[in-house]
C-alpha cells in the first residue's frame, strides 16, 4: 500500500472517480427513477428495536460526519480550539462518544434486520453490503481516534491541505502517503460509500427535508394557473 | 373572498347496511399489490367499536390532528424542528400490529399433503414474510360486535357518558350498533400535507382531492401520525405512502369513485361546494365548541351573485359553479344541516360529512302490551338507544345540541311522509313536529326526495373536471397499475 503508484491510484485516481460517480450517478437516479428515492423505512414493521438502533446510529454518524466536515473547511479554527489541552481533550472524547453511539446503533439496526423476519422481507443483498460497508467505515474509524489520537488537530493540519489540493486539481500525496494503514484504509473506504451511494439506498441521505422549514403549512397544485391573488 | 371548488361528500348513516361492499371495490382497483394488502382506503367500522386501526379515535395514543397551542394551530404530533429530530424514528407512528397483519393460506397444502391418518388443513402464511403466522387481528375484526366488552367497550367516543348510558349500550337485550363507513376525508386543512417533510403531499386546486405525489414521498411518515382519521398508509414495500385518491381518474371521466358506485344502500352522495380558502386558518382555530358552525360559514352559497363573480374571478368554470347549485352535500350541509363533520375537533375541516343514524324504536312495556309513543314528540330520540352524548362526541365535538337537531328533523321527516301515506299518525301532529324541528313541508319533501327516492344523478352531481385544459398523460396509467399504482409506467421497483 505504500508504492507511489498504489498512493496515486488510491488517493488520486479514486476520489476524482468516486465524486465523478457520485455526482453522475445521483443526478441522472434522480431524474431517471425519482421514485426509488426513498428512506426505506421499515419502522412501520418494527418499532421498538428500530428506536434503539436508528437514534443513536444517525445522531452519532451525522455528528462525526459534521465534525470531518468542519474540519475541512474550518481547519484554522480547529487548530485555534486545540491549542488549549482541557479543550482538545474535551473534543476528542465527545468525538469518541459519537462514534461509539453511531457503531452501538449500527450494531442493533443491523441486528434488528437479522433477526425480526418481518424487517428481514425488505432487506436486500445490497443493503447487507452497504450496513457492512458502514460498519467497516465507523470501526475503522474509531480504530483511528483510538490508536492514533489528537485527529482533530492532525486532520486539520495535513488532511484538509490534502483533501484542498484535491478540490484544486493539483494533488499534493506526502501527508497521506506518509500516514498509517489504518487511516489510509479509512479515507479508502470514505471514497468507497461517496462512489456507491448512487447505486445504493444511501441516496436518501441527499433529499433532506428542505423547503418544509420554509414553507407554508398547506401544499395546494393547480393544472391551470389561478388567478393572481393580489 | 378566496372562492374555491371543492368535491365533497355526505355518507348518510340511517342508510348504511353495512355490508362492506364499498371496501372490496376499492381494494379490487387500489389496493391489490405488494406492501397495500393491509390498507383499507375504505372500511366500514361497527360502532360503538374500536375501528380501524385499533383506537385510531385515541389521540392521547397517536396524536394526529391539529391543536390550538398559545392561540396558534399547530400539529399535534409534530412541528417543524420536531420533524428534523424525529426524522430518523417517528415516535406516534403506528405499526402493522396496529392494523393487522396481512396473510392467504397455504391452499396448495390441500393438494400437496402426504397420506395421513388426519385431514389436511390450509394453514394462515404472512402475506409479508411467508411463514406460518397464527392470526391475532384482520379487516373488520370487530365487525358487529356492538356489546363486545373487548372491543365495543373501548370505544374512545364513550368518554363523557353516564354508567345509566353504558350500562344501556352493552345491556344484552338492548344491544346496538351502527355503521361508519370511512374513506379519507380530502379536508380543507389536512394535517397530512402540513405534516409532509418533502412536500410530496399536497391538495388539488381545482376540486380539493388531497393526493401523494409518488415520485417525491421519501417515506419519512410523518403523514401516517399526522392524520386523525388514520387515512394514511405506509407502503412497507415501496418505502412511500399511499391514500384514497377518491378514485380521481373515475371522477375526471365523469364516473362516481367506485366505493360510491357500488354502495348498495345508497348512502352517498358526492357534489362540489364552494368554500372560501382565505377563512381556513382562523376559522380552524376556533373554540372547538364552535367549529360546527365555523366550518359552515366557509361553505359559500353558490346562488350568491357576490360568491359566483368571485369563483369566476378565480377561474372556476361557470359549469362547475352550475354543478355547485345543483350540489347534493350543499343541499345536506349547509341548507338542512342535517349532515355533521366526524370528529371537527381534530380541526383538520373534514369535507365528508355524516347524517346521524337513528336508533332503533324504543319501547317499554306495561300492562303485558308494548307501548312505543308518548306523549311528548322526540321522547325515542332523547332517549335514543344509542345516547345522544355518542353521537355527539363522534359528530359534534361533545356538544349533542347539532346531533339532536337532526335527528329531530330527519323523525320528523318521516313522520310527515308517514302522515300522507300511511295515515296512522295525525297531520297536525306531524306538521307540529315539522315546526319543532324547524322544517317546512317543502324541505321535508325535499330531503325526503333525496333520502329515498334518489337516483343515480340525484347522488352524485360530478362537476366536469375539464382535462382538456390540464397535462396531457401520454401513456396508459393503467399499464402497471396492478403491479405499482395507477399512472405508472415503468414496472415496480422498490428503491435500492
Amino acid at each position: 500500500m505504500t508504492t507511489p503508484f498504489t498512493n496515486s491510484l488510491l488517493f488520486i485516481v479514486f476520489p476524482y472517480l468516486a465524486m465523478f460517480i457520485f455526482f453522475l450517478g445521483t443526478i441522472w437516479r434522480y431524474r431517471q427513477s425519482p421514485f426509488t428515492y426513498s428512506s426505506l423505512s421499515s419502522q412501520f414493521l418494527e418499532n421498538k428495536r428500530h428506536f434503539w438502533g436508528l437514534v443513536p446510529f444517525h445522531y452519532g454518524i451525522l455528528t462525526v460526519l459534521t465534525a470531518h466536515i468542519v474540519a475541512f473547511l474550518l481547519p484554522r479554527q480547529i487548530l485555534r480550539w486545540d491549542s488549549q489541552p482541557f479543550r482538545l481533550h474535551a473534543l476528542e472524547v465527545t468525538g469518541l462518544a459519537f462514534a461509539l453511539l453511531a457503531l452501538v446503533g449500527l450494531l442493533g439496526a443491523m441486528l434488528r434486520r437479522l433477526t425480526n423476519s418481518k424487517v428481514r422481507e425488505v432487506t436486500t443483498t445490497l443493503d447487507w453490503m452497504v450496513l457492512l460497508l458502514l460498519l467497516v467505515q465507523v470501526t475503522t474509524g474509531l480504530c483511528v481516534a483510538i490508536f492514533h489520537p489528537w485527529g482533530s488537530a492532525w486532520f486539520a493540519a495535513g488532511l484538509t491541505p490534502y483533501l484542498w489540493s484535491l478540490v484544486r486539481f493539483n494533488p499534493e500525496l506526502a501527508f497521506v502517503a506518509a500516514a498509517p494503514v489504518l487511516v489510509k484504509l479509512h479515507i479508502v473506504m470514505a471514497y468507497v460509500l461517496i462512489g456507491v451511494t448512487p447505486f445504493t439506498r444511501l441516496v436518501h441521505i441527499l433529499v433532506t427535508p428542505n423547503p418544509y422549514l420554509w414553507r407554508r403549512p398547506q401544499v395546494v397544485r393547480w393544472y391551470r394557473s389561478p388567478r393572481e391573488i393580489a | 373572498m378566496d372562492v374555491r371548488s371543492q368535491v365533497s361528500m355526505v355518507f348518510h348513516l340511517d342508510k348504511c347496511i353495512g355490508c362492506h361492499t364499498c371496501s372490496i371495490a376499492c381494494k379490487n382497483i387500489w389496493t391489490d399489490r405488494r406492501g397495500t394488502e393491509y390498507m383499507w382506503w375504505n372500511n366500514v367500522e361497527t360502532k360503538p367499536g374500536t375501528g380501524f386501526p385499533t383506537d385510531w379515535e385515541d389521540q392521547e395514543k397517536y396524536h394526529g390532528g391539529w391543536e390550538v397551542k398559545n392561540g396558534k394551530l399547530g400539529l399535534r404530533s409534530t412541528g417543524k424542528a420536531q420533524t428534523i429530530f424525529n426524522i430518523y424514528h417517528n415516535p406516534s407512528m403506528p405499526t402493522m400490529d396496529d392494523y393487522y397483519e396481512p396473510w392467504t393460506y397455504d391452499y396448495q397444502h390441500l393438494f400437496n399433503a402426504p397420506e395421513g391418518k388426519d385431514q389436511p388443513t390450509a394453514r394462515p402464511i404472512s402475506m409479508v414474510t411467508g411463514e406460518l403466522i397464527q392470526i391475532e387481528a384482520g379487516p373488520n375484526w370487530d365487525d358487529d360486535l356492538g356489546g363486545s366488552p373487548v372491543y365495543a367497550e373501548s370505544d374512545p367516543n364513550l368518554k363523557g357518558l353516564t354508567p345509566d348510558q353504558r350500562a344501556q349500550l352493552f345491556a344484552v337485550e338492548r344491544l346496538v350498533m351502527f355503521y361508519f363507513p370511512r374513506i379519507c376525508n380530502h379536508c380543507l386543512n389536512p394535517a397530512c400535507v402540513a405534516s409532509c417533510p418533502s412536500g410530496a403531499l399536497y391538495k388539488r386546486g381545482e376540486d380539493g382531492i388531497v393526493l401523494v405525489d409518488q415520485e417525491r414521498c421519501r417515506g419519512w411518515r410523518m403523514c401516517v401520525a399526522a392524520c386523525p382519521y388514520k387515512k394514511m398508509f405506509y407502503n412497507w414495500n415501496t418505502g412511500k405512502s399511499e391514500k384514497c385518491i377518491l378514485c380521481f381518474p373515475r371522477v375526471e371521466t365523469g364516473q362516481a369513485p367506485a366505493c360510491f358506485h357500488s354502495c348498495v344502500g345508497r348512502i352517498r352522495y358526492l357534489g362540489v361546494l364552494l368554500y372560501d380558502a382565505s377563512r381556513i386558518e382562523e376559522l380552524a382555530s376556533r373554540p372547538a365548541a364552535e367549529l360546527i358552525e365555523a366550518q359552515r360559514s366557509l361553505i359559500l352559497d353558490p346562488h350568491d351573485p357576490e360568491v359566483i363573480a368571485a369563483a369566476r374571478q378565480n377561474g372556476i368554470h361557470d359549469s362547475v359553479i352550475a354543478s355547485a347549485q345543483r350540489s347534493p352535500v350543499y343541499q345536506f350541509v349547509k341548507v338542512w344541516k342535517i349532515a355533521l363533520p366526524p370528529h371537527i375537533e381534530y380541526r383538520t375541516m373534514p369535507m365528508l360529512f355524516y347524517v346521524p343514524p337513528m336508533s332503533p324504536v324504543m319501547s317499554h312495556q306495561a300492562n303485558g302490551t308494548i307501548h312505543n309513543a308518548s306523549d311528548e314528540l322526540f321522547h325515542d330520540i332523547e332517549a335514543s338507544r344509542v345516547p345522544l352524548q355518542f353521537l355527539a362526541n363522534i359528530f359534534g365535538a361533545g356538544n349533542d345540541a347539532f346531533v339532536r337537531y337532526a335527528l329531530r328533523k330527519q323523525k320528523a321527516v318521516r313522520w310527515h311522509r308517514r302522515a300522507l301515506t300511511v295515515g296512522d299518525v295525525d297531520k297536525a301532529t306531524a306538521d307540529r313536529m315539522l315546526q319543532a324541528a324547524q322544517c317546512s313541508p317543502e324541505e321535508a319533501e325535499a330531503i325526503y326526495r333525496l333520502t329515498s327516492l334518489c337516483t343515480f344523478d340525484d347522488r352524485f352531481v360530478i362537476p366536469p373536471m375539464h382535462r382538456e385544459e390540464a397535462i396531457q398523460m401520454l401513456e396508459d396509467p393503467l399499464e402497471r397499475k396492478q403491479a405499482a399504482g395507477f399512472g405508472f409506467v415503468s414496472g415496480p421497483r422498490r428503491g435500492l
